[in-house]
């Protein structure tokens, strides 16, 4: 809009995307929409408004919620078969590209469409799951929605939108020996709580951010909705662009040009106003587990579970005593996987612990792509994980949200890379302590809770393989 | 969607903090059509226990047919299925009262007809306590004066977006309204891929990666 006025990262990107306005609302061009199983109420409600997809080349399918974690059977359940297939059939009817199971670009929606190069920086994107946050690692505002709105989408292209504010999270320092994009997330919720980011969008800025990977950030923004947030954005740089070069989908030749050139701009002036701005130092995060029911009611390893009043229904659930140590809680099974941790980087670190012994409880690794899954296979990590004892499926969502069957039973204890440990998220009655791919990988050789960086030393005094 | 003007009825306190959506509506239920009743998956592992018999003291099931929601703070974080709002909305409830809702939960409740409200601390409790003293008194929104009741209190006054309430007051079918504009949203797609062309997505190519 005003030209002159120093802008965040996130006015570039909202104002170069509205199209009129009424009220409070903005309608918005969305410029990527993608639909996954759960779509069917939007198709359902787009035939009942008897109107075509305005757009099907800016939508995308893919099947992640209900596929089986193993891709060599269809699923036994009947009604969860049929989910699968009613995404295929509705997206077919529409003319919209579909990543379906046993394609080679199939994945969890925010592995598999950033891999194609369909996250870009200065995009809108939407998808009918709350993790949608994830793309905004790219630079783009990324954002979850509920059917209606998805359904809006297939039939204008646009959504109205209230204007969020905007945070900035400025993390500087260097992130401690095995400590993570995912250690950093928790940490920031444990500084901020749940509600902590209700109403913004999250910019996150710092030496220590532009240091992660394109996996850490898309680790970073995805939990950025644990904190309440609308969304979480990183300015695109180098590493950003290294990514996206060549990807199936992603912009070539002159287009490619231009949009670099566009990128380049897109960051948050010198002089912006923000609505609210927390910092925090890297050297004070360390590997970090929840011990609760909520992503707040999170510590440090070293940390005892609290012993306040407040906190004896998550501590009932959870079934753990007041000021009991997090180190040494026995876990059930292990779960590595889901969009906060699956990619290639997730798997490495898994890997780089799980090559130091055996599993002392069942362990399930689910890759977050049929690509990362051939990258993984390709340098061998899968071998890695069967010499280990753990189980190496397909990709999916799997025991993230424990549609496809894949559940943890009632009232067994699973340490888990995926988002949330809400009562029930991974089955009825399932307690789940979150943490990073190398924490879940130490607990999976111990049978409990432990700090990783002492599993990691081993070797190096000798006294490993 | 009915246009919403005023309701009243009763209300029911839950008082829990993060209620989050896969408590409201257990993912095993999505699966189902809306004709499944959604109303009967609301609060569906809380409500019931693992044998299926109702929970005897859980709020929900002592009141009797409630239609406002005195919820925790925090309340339908976590997911973004708009199944949710079809379990409060089947169940009966036209309207959820909180310290704090969130962002897409609150999107989704305004496109379903279901009223969210976030009230300060000192009134929301004031509200609980005379709710919970007298569950069978009736109380009521007002959504043209954006206005609570109960008999036992003074009005009072809460703060909407806009957006929502001009939604819920017409009973706006979003896509009907929207599409009156797709003049203008075709010339600013037109303009828009002018100047960036690469926002489309590729065409993908046999080297690529
Ligand atoms: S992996 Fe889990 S959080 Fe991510 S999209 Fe799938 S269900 Fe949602």
């Amino acid at each position: 809009m005003t030209t002159g006025q120093p802008r965040t990262l996130f006015a570039k990107v909202w104002d170069a995307h509205v199209i009129g306005t009424d009220g409070d609302q903005n309608l918005l061009w969305i410029d990527r929409h993608f639909v996954h199983e759960g779509s069917f109420h939007a198709f359902g409600k787009l035939k009942e408004s008897g109107r075509p997809v305005r757009h099907p080349e800016l939508t995308f399918g893919v099947a992640d919620h209900y596929v089986p974690s193993d891709h060599s059977a269809p699923p036994k359940d009947t009604e969860v078969a049929n989910m699968i297939d009613l995404l295929t059939r509705n997206t077919t009817a529409h003319g919209i590209d579909i990543f379906a199971m046993g394609d080679s670009r199939q994945g969890i929606v925010h592995v598999a469409a950033p891999e194609q190069g369909l996250s870009l920086p200065g995009l809108t994107i939407v998808c009918g799951d709350s993790h949608t946050a994830t793309h905004g690692a790219f630079g783009a505002f990324a954002f979850g929605i509920g059917a209606s709105e998805v359904a809006h989408v297939l039939a204008t292209q646009t959504l109205w939108q209230k204007r969020p504010k905007i945070m900035r999270i400025t993390v500087d320092g260097v992130l401690g020996e095995m400590t993570s994009a995912k250690d950093l997330a928790l940490y920031i919720i444990s500084r901020i709580g749940t509600g902590g980011a209700t109403g913004h969008v999250v910019e996150y800025d710092g030496s220590a951010i532009r240091a992660l990977s394109m996996e850490g950030r898309m680790t970073l923004c995805n939990m950025t909705i644990e904190a309440g947030a609308r969304a979480g954005m990183v300015a695109p740089d180098e590493t950003t662009v290294a990514w996206l070069e060549g990807r199936p989908l992603a912009p070539k030749g002159a287009d490619l040009d231009a949009a670099k050139a566009f990128w380049a701009k897109l960051r948050t002036d010198a002089g912006a106003a923000f609505d609210k701005e927390m910092r925090f130092d890297a050297a004070d995060v360390g590997p970090m587990v929840t011990w609760g029911t909520s992503p707040e009611e999170v510590a440090g390893i070293a940390a005892h579970v609290p012993v306040a009043e407040d906190f004896q229904a998550s501590r009932d659930y959870m079934g753990l005593e007041a000021g009991q140590e997090i180190a040494g809680i026995e876990v059930d099974q292990v779960f590595i996987g889901s969009c906060t941790n699956s990619r290639l980087q997730d798997l490495r670190e898994a890997a780089s612990v799980l090559k130091l012994g055996k599993v002392a409880v069942p362990t399930m690794i689910v890759p977050g792509s049929a690509a990362v899954k051939k990258m993984a296979e390709a340098e061998g990590l899968n071998r890695i994980f069967r010499d280990a004892g753990a189980q190496w499926r397909d990709s999916g969502c799997s025991m993230c949200v424990a549609m496809n069957g894949d559940a943890v039973a009632p009232g067994k204890r699973c340490a888990s890379t995926s988002n949330r440990n809400f009562p029930g998220r991974q089955g009825r009655g399932a307690r789940t302590h979150l943490m990073s791919p190398a924490m879940a990988a130490a607990a999976a050789l111990t049978g409990r809770i432990v700090d990783v960086r002492t599993i990691s030393a081993k070797p190096d005094t000798g006294a490993g393989q | 969607m009915k246009p919403f003007v005023a309701h009243e009825g009763q209300a029911v306190v839950l008082p829990v903090a993060n209620v989050d959506t896969d408590q409201i509506i257990p993912a095993r239920f999505l699966r189902k059509p809306r004709s499944a009743g959604y109303g009967n998956f609301l609060l569906h592992d809380l409500r019931f226990d693992a044998n299926g018999r109702s929970v005897a003291d859980f709020p929900l099931n002592r009141a009797e047919a409630p239609s406002f929601l005195i919820a925790g703070s925090n309340f339908g974080c976590g997911s973004s299925r708009e199944g949710a709002v079809y379990a409060l909305v089947d169940y009966g409830f036209r309207a959820v009262i909180a310290p704090r809702i969130a962002d897409i939960f609150r999107n989704n409740s305004v496109r379903n007809g279901l009223v969210p409200i976030e009230l300060p601390d000192d009134e929301y409790d004031r509200l609980a306590q005379a709710v919970e003293a007298d569950p069978a008194r009736e109380m009521k929104v007002d959504l043209q004066t954006c206005t609570l009741s109960h008999p036992a209190l003074a009005p009072i006054s809460f703060v909407i977006d806009e957006g929502s309430r001009k939604r819920l007051l017409k009973g706006l079918d979003d896509i009907a309204e929207t599409a009156e504009r797709f003049g203008a949203i075709e010339d600013f797609a037109a303009s828009y891929r002018k100047d960036r062309p690469w926002t489309w997505p590729a065409s993908p190519d046999k080297e690529a990666r």
